[in-house]
């Protein structure tokens, strides 16, 4: 084997901090189902339990033996919206505190899937799983929470859009000790994926096998660092730079995602080829954007910047796993993200700015703290922007806002840990309230009729 | 099982032989050394057979880790498989 190769993969993990970011082991929890509510939930802490045991210990194992970084290991599970509606009660916070029961048993960070899919429209039980998230966040610490309100498919349910402005801001007066933390652990989707390994937008979906393991990758200063070696070079070059270094990158995924699967005795599910920053320096995916020539993440050219750089992300990392799924692509979170953060403050970076990265990228407007008085029905507009986004381009998008109370603009928000802190930014002062108050629903787009 | 141990520091006397030593000591075979000075550091990496090897892979990684410090320079052991995959398929 080559000396330098081996130097290579070495410097990529100390200097570079290439790391696995999650390994996420969804369940089903189909087979909970009861009408009896304390039997569903005595069904579920058993199975997770017992699936998931080993699972910390597993990742641990393999973090030690191959010296790669293993962030987070992570539970998903079916919607509850789903398990729960057999029930006959009236709030889902046991629910809630169940899961956050068996993540702590299990030593997990996060456990997804407190979530209700409402593309269309709402059953009983996803009525009141929307209505319990702003509680069940703000009294459990692990569950995160989710909600897709439209897709491609089916359009955009704006009846959902408009109560998810209401359930934000209700999750953030209820977690206002912490600046609105609970907000961060909840997600509005369209287009959400049934697969995807990251946090806090991960639930199992109904088409899924009843437990499998999915990895996500992380390594944006790998990518920053291997462009700091072509500067001045044209973009044809850029694009072949990303390309193999992000098949490096994913093939880490594959292994890890192989080895934890056969000690777990788990199917493999997918590799999510995501460039995942974190607030640590040199983990940045702003970075990369500026080291392809701009001063500041945000100004004229970062949408294309952005546009490659997600495009080669997935030509290098396709080649280089089995099955590749999740959300894969660059994800550009502000709070998680130093270089994002610095942008904010810097004034070259604005949610309008933003709003369009998230049309060529993954995900959507992520870990972006507003002031705390801005009205609900704003939120909603918001949400209604990104979902049109992602129905319209056939992609996932999403809205991960905190409206953090008592807050204005130029504060800003401490999460701490991976979460990073948020400048507090600025939104429209012109309502939206006439047209969030419309309700119904925005029809399908024409190219979604396929047959 | 096979691993590759790398071994980066400050160049001095009797690196190569408390590396071994320790090695043989945990019974830990050597298929294949190759060694440099990059910049003025010492650089050696090793291609290991640990199947002959009695302690868990952990406590193999402390043992080394440990005679690193003694010999003031770092010592890392990683499964191969890692470096196999990451550049070729």
């Amino acid at each position: 084997m080559e000396t330098k190769q081996i130097l290579e993969t070495i410097r990529m993990i100390e200097e570079e901090k290439l790391d696995i970011r999650t390994i996420t082991m969804g369940i089903s929890l189909l087979d909970c189902i009861d009408a009896d509510g304390e039997k569903v939930r005595r069904k579920i802490y058993d199975k997770i339990t017992r699936l998931a045991e080993n699972l910390v210990r597993t990742g641990e194992e393999i973090e030690s033996e191959y010296g790669i970084p293993i962030i987070n290991k992570r539970i998903s599970v079916t919607p509850i919206s789903l398990i729960a509606g057999a029930t006959d009660e009236k709030d889902y916070i046991a629910f809630a505190k169940t899961l956050d029961a068996a993540a702590k048993k299990v030593g997990v960070h996060f456990i997804g899937g407190f979530s209700a899919l409402v593309q269309k429209g709402c059953h009983k039980g996803d009525k009141i799983l929307i209505d319990s998230i702003p509680r069940a966040l703000a009294e459990t610490e692990r569950v995160c929470a989710s909600v897709n309100v439209g897709s491609t498919r089916s359009g955009i349910n704006m009846n959902a859009v408009r109560d998810m402005g209401v359930i934000i801001k209700k999750t953030a007066e209820l977690t206002a000790d912490t600046q609105g933390l609970g907000c961060a652990k909840l997600v509005v989707f369209a287009n959400a994926v049934e697969d995807n390994p990251f946090m806090a937008g991960a639930f199992h979906g109904v088409g899924e096998a009843d437990v499998v393991i999915n990895v996500g990758v992380s390594g944006p200063g790998v990518v920053k660092r291997a462009l700091e070696k072509v500067k001045g070079e044209p973009f044809d070059v850029v694009a072949e730079t990303v390309k193999k270094t992000a098949f490096k990158i994913t093939r880490m995924g594959q292994l890890v995602g192989m080895e934890a699967s056969k000690r777990l005795g788990v199917p493999f599910g997918i590799v999510d080829l995501s460039l995942a920053p974190t607030p640590a320096v040199g983990d940045s995916v702003a970075h990369i954007l500026e080291e392809m020539g701009l001063a500041s993440v945000g100004t004229h050219g970062t949408t294309a910047a952005l546009a490659l750089l997600n495009d080669a992300v997935k030509k290098g990392g396709v080649m280089a796993c089995g099955h590749v799924g999740g959300l894969s692509g660059a994800f550009i979170p502000v709070s998680e993200d130093a270089g994002m953060i610095d942008a904010v403050n810097r004034g070259s970076l604005n949610l309008e700015k933003l709003e369009a990265m998230t049309a060529i990228c993954s995900v959507g407007l992520d870990m972006i703290a507003i002031p705390g008085d801005v009205p609900a029905e704003t939120i909603s507009a918001m949400i209604a922007d990104e979902a049109a986004i992602g129905v319209i381009n056939n992609k996932t998008t999403a809205v991960r806002i905190i409206p953090a109370p008592g807050t204005k603009v130029g504060d800003t928000i401490e999460f701490g840990g991976l979460l990073g802190h948020a400048p507090v930014m600025g939104v429209h002062s012109f309502s939206s309230a006439d047209f969030i108050a419309r309700g119904g629903r925005i029809p399908a787009p024409i190219h979604s009729f396929k047959n | 099982m096979r691993a590759i141990l790398t071994v980066i520091g400050k160049d001095q006397v009797g690196i190569i032989a408390g590396v071994s030593t320790q090695l043989a000591e945990l019974k830990i075979n050597i298929l294949d050394v190759s060694q440099t000075i990059m910049s003025g550091y010492f650089t050696m990496m090793m291609m290991l057979d640990l199947s002959k090897a009695e302690a868990n892979f952990d406590e193999i990684k402390q043992a080394l880790a440990k005679k690193g410090e003694a010999l003031q320079v770092q010592i890392k052991i990683q499964r191969e498989e890692i470096f196999q995959s990451m550049h070729s398929l």
